[in-house]
């Protein structure tokens, strides 16, 4: 039995997904910034706000030649990406601030979230799948598995407003939103901890009836199969038969779900993020989108390509260690 | 292949992960002090606004109470100008062409660096730059030119007479040896500003809250209040919810929201120039008629819409100046009168159908009327509007659009706007009003025609002799009686709720863009906490 992990084999699908990915990216964005120009939005207004509703057209025009927003669309979108290859993002004029800085800000609390929302989704997908399918049709399937096709009906931010209305608002028990309390200046990790929780929670939900409906159906189907008889004919422990045997072989299609739920986890966490006042990037994604502030959608949807592309990534890789049927070739 | 070398991959990959997320987790806003939740010195409020930038050379606290910066000049509680970074009020000559100032000495930006007329030229005219994306320029439109004299001498000339500058140069000065280094509409300076005033900024966690600490050399004495936050909170419900639950010292909530609260916090209602009113486009067949203009003023029940709409938090407004100004004029008050209003229609030829709904020479009495989507108020507005319209024969459809539907319709459709600037009646009154800017981005939204009211307009800013300015005001306010091209229906009230230990604040009198300068924390560091 071979025991080390096929890093070579790894390395080369890496590789040829990255070299995929550069035509898709050259795609997506200039599909963004043809979107963008055809958004109803305008850029100047936007920029302006409030001020905009008293200013002179003289004043807005000239804005519109600074901002640099009436010149044509492939040139903007040209000169975008040869800037943005040497390093360069641009300046996002809605923010004030370089693309760099508006995303070096949020990301990573974005991430946190997203990252604690899909090991929330995941581990407690994985166990309840297992237990439901232990005893298929019992009272904890039914239960789990009703709630499970409710959850998958209800929008996140929904999910959200209720969980504030009921933790925050009827128990007093979690904060309602913020990374740390208003008073407090220092980002303490107890702070964060805290009103991570409620936002973390209810991503997570929002994502855990796929996981779970996945696993049940996976580890369902495996116990009914030969390798599971013949174990169990064995007689190895009901724990060895179920985590050993029906698991590994019923997670498969789980895998694959890794990958494609990633998309859903980012529009998920901009939802949750704008209702819990979560300082990640759903501001400042909705804010660019609304006032078609080219710079920074690009780089955001470069992000999520970017995401959406390893999540796949993952998926396939893990898929391959653990079917060694399926192999490297993607 | 075996089970242990998948967990072995998986708990790789996760270790990466919360590895890259740890490092991305540095703090957003800097170096911070310690937190102080509850401390006596310290306060917490919850707005609604959170400011696009804090240069004051990209708009930033230009109406003054900016915290981070100050004025050449400032605004007390009874709204009349004060002294600031200037150390009188400025010397006007040449028949109101040119303004002196004369400047603080030994004042120092927050870095240490001294303050002098330099900063203040270049703040004036970097704004003036086209190449700056500021998008209140046209209000500085009358300054020709701004130069030094000297250290301590700011001299403005202006293109033409302009009463109301002074009022104006509340707007906060930027310290050229920083702010010149850099790009002017994307550097450091706009989220890490330093100026003169009371407050140094700590932290600015975008979406969540800006952070202030006293100034300790500030040139006005160091702030009683040491620590200031202001809480960024959009949703009216989730404020007043931190609010009870001691998170918040104060915040601005609606009225059905701020009854709930009696012990231990204290309640204030702003007055405002805060006003709701139709645009009766010129160009509308229907709304362009003075009958039906006159008709529309008295038919609507401003009396009515104040109580069920504000819960009685507002005034009946007849113009954009509210009543309880010094600028208001005395008699031009409108009396609900149903019908008065059908008597001017009848005279004016505009006779009921058999729907009820008028008619005169084949045009039917029918507008639509646009409201701001997901605006609760202006929507409430618009459909009280519209109800006592029909009441009088006008049929009037209200329908709900984003700014980018409404705009090119203005011309035609009649729009629920708002707006209101308290400082001096030129500024609101001339965007709104003057016919040349008809059309104008969304100045004179309703293409108001007026020569009389034009000719006052110019006289009220020309003239630097108070009674003369009055009397052009009050020309404006009877010529609006005479033909009400917007049918002004409310001043709103803004209501605060702030704990009791911060004792007996004041509020000024507000404009209807109320960001962080606006409540009761204008003036935070005057308050004096008690322990």
């Amino acid at each position: 039995m071979n025991h080390r992990l096929p890093w070579g084999q790894m390395g080369r699908m890496a590789g040829r997904r990255v070299l995929l990915a550069v035509p898709v990216l050259a795609a997506v964005t200039f599909g963004v910034f043809a979107v963008a120009a055809a958004s109803p939005f305008d850029p100047v207004k936007a920029y302006a706000g409030t001020a905009g509703l008293t200013a002179s057209q003289e004043n807005l025009d000239q804005l519109r030649a600074n901002l640099g927003v009436d010149r044509p669309l492939v040139s903007r979108w040209w000169d975008w990406l040869g800037s943005a290859l040497g390093g360069d993002l641009g300046d996002s004029t809605v923010m004030r601030q370089p693309v760099a800085d508006v995303i070096g800000e949020r990301l990573g609390w974005s991430v946190l979230l997203a990252t604690a929302a899909f090991a929330v989704a995941v581990l407690l997908g994985t166990g309840l799948g297992v237990l439901a399918a232990r005893r298929p049709g019992r009272l904890l399937d039914r239960c789990v598995s009703a709630a499970a096709y409710t959850l998958e009906a209800a929008p996140a931010f929904w999910l959200g407003l209720l969980a504030i209305w009921f933790f925050a608002l009827e128990l007093g028990l979690l904060p309602a939103g913020g990374l740390t309390d208003a008073a407090s200046d220092t980002v303490t990790l107890g702070q964060v901890a805290g009103h991570l929780e409620l936002p973390a929670a209810v991503l997570g939900i929002s994502q855990l009836p796929w996981f779970f409906l996945y696993v049940r159906q996976g580890v369902a189907d495996a116990l009914g199969e030969d390798p599971v008889r013949g174990a169990r004919a064995r007689g190895l422990s009901e724990r060895t038969v179920l985590l050993g045997h029906a698991l590994r072989s019923g997670m498969l299609p789980m895998l694959t779900l890794i990958g494609s739920r990633v998309p859903e986890l980012i529009t998920g966490a901009l939802l949750v993020e704008t209702v819990f006042s979560w300082p990640g990037i759903a501001a400042a994604t909705v804010q660019a989108a609304t006032s078609v502030d080219f710079p920074l959608l690009a780089a955001l949807t470069v992000l999520a390509t970017v995401a959406v592309v390893l999540g796949n990534l993952l998926s396939d890789l893990l898929y391959a260690l653990a079917d060694p049927r399926v192999g490297f070739d993607g | 292949m075996t089970a242990r070398s998948i967990r072995g991959a998986a708990a790789a990959t996760l270790a990466t992960v919360l590895a890259l997320t740890a490092a991305a987790c540095s703090q957003p806003g800097g170096p911070a002090g310690g937190s102080g939740s509850g401390a006596a010195d310290s306060a917490v409020v919850g707005i609604a606004y959170e400011p696009d930038s804090l240069s004051p050379l990209l708009g930033y606290g230009k109406d003054g109470n900016s915290k981070i910066f100050d004025g050449l000049l400032a605004l007390d509680a009874g709204m009349k100008l004060r002294p600031a970074l200037a150390t009188a009020l400025p010397e006007v000559r040449d028949h109101g062409l040119t303004y002196t100032y004369r400047l603080r000495k030994g004042v120092k930006f927050s870095d240490g660096e001294p303050f002098g007329a330099k900063d203040v030229v270049f703040t004036y005219r970097t704004i003036l730059d086209e190449k700056t994306n500021n998008a209140s320029r046209t209000e500085l439109d009358a300054v020709k030119s701004v130069e030094a004299e000297g250290d301590d001498t700011v001299v403005f000339r202006l293109k033409y007479p302009y009463a109301p500058f002074a009022q104006r140069t509340v707007l906060p000065i930027a310290p050229e040896h920083i702010a010149g280094k850099q790009d002017v509409n994307t550097g450091d300076f706009t989220t890490r500003p330093i100026g003169t005033g009371p407050y140094l900024l700590t932290q600015w966690s975008k979406g969540e809250k800006l952070s202030f600490r006293a100034n300790p050399g500030y040139w006005g004495g160091e702030p009683k209040v040491k620590k200031f936050t202001m809480a960024i909170i959009k949703d009216d419900d989730v404020r007043a919810t931190r609010l009870r639950a001691g998170e918040l010292d104060g915040a601005i909530l609606p009225p059905n929201l701020a009854k709930g609260f009696t012990d231990g916090t204290r309640t204030y209602a702003a007055t405002t120039y805060d006003y709701r009113t139709v645009t009766l486009p010129t160009h509308n067949a229907v709304a362009g008629d003075t009958a039906v203009r006159r008709a529309l003023d008295v038919a609507v029940d401003r009396k009515a819409m104040v109580d069920s709409i504000l819960n009685g938090e507002g005034r009946p407004a007849y113009g954009p100046v509210p009543t309880d100004s010094e600028w208001f004029t005395k008699g031009t008050e409108r009396t609900h009168d149903l019908a008065a209003a059908k008597k001017i229609l009848d005279d004016a030829g505009w006779k009921p159908g058999k729907d009820g709904i008028r008619t005169r020479n084949g045009v039917r009495a029918a507008f639509p009327l646009w409201y701001l989507t997901g605006d609760k108020l202006r929507q409430d507005h618009a459909l009280a509007y519209a109800s006592d319209a029909r009441k009088a024969g006008i049929d009037i459809t209200t329908e709900a659009g984003t700014w980018e539907v409404i705009e090119p319709r203005m011309k035609q459709d009649a729009v629920l706007a708002g707006g209101g600037s308290p400082a001096d009646p030129d500024f609101d009154q001339y965007t709104l009003l003057k016919s040349s800017l008809a059309g104008d981005g969304f100045n004179n939204m309703a293409w108001y025609d007026n020569k009389a009211v034009d000719k006052a307009l110019e006289a009220g800013r020309r003239s630097g002799d108070g009674a003369a300015r009055k009397a052009a005001y009050d020309t404006v306010q009877r010529e609006l009686m005479k033909n009400p091209g917007y049918t002004f229906l409310t001043h709103i009230d803004h209501l605060y709720v702030v704990k009791d230990r911060f004792g007996p604040l004041t509020t000024q009198v507000e404009p209807h863009d109320h960001g962080l300068a606006s409540g009761p924390w204008w003036n935070v560091e005057d308050w004096t906490p008690k322990k």
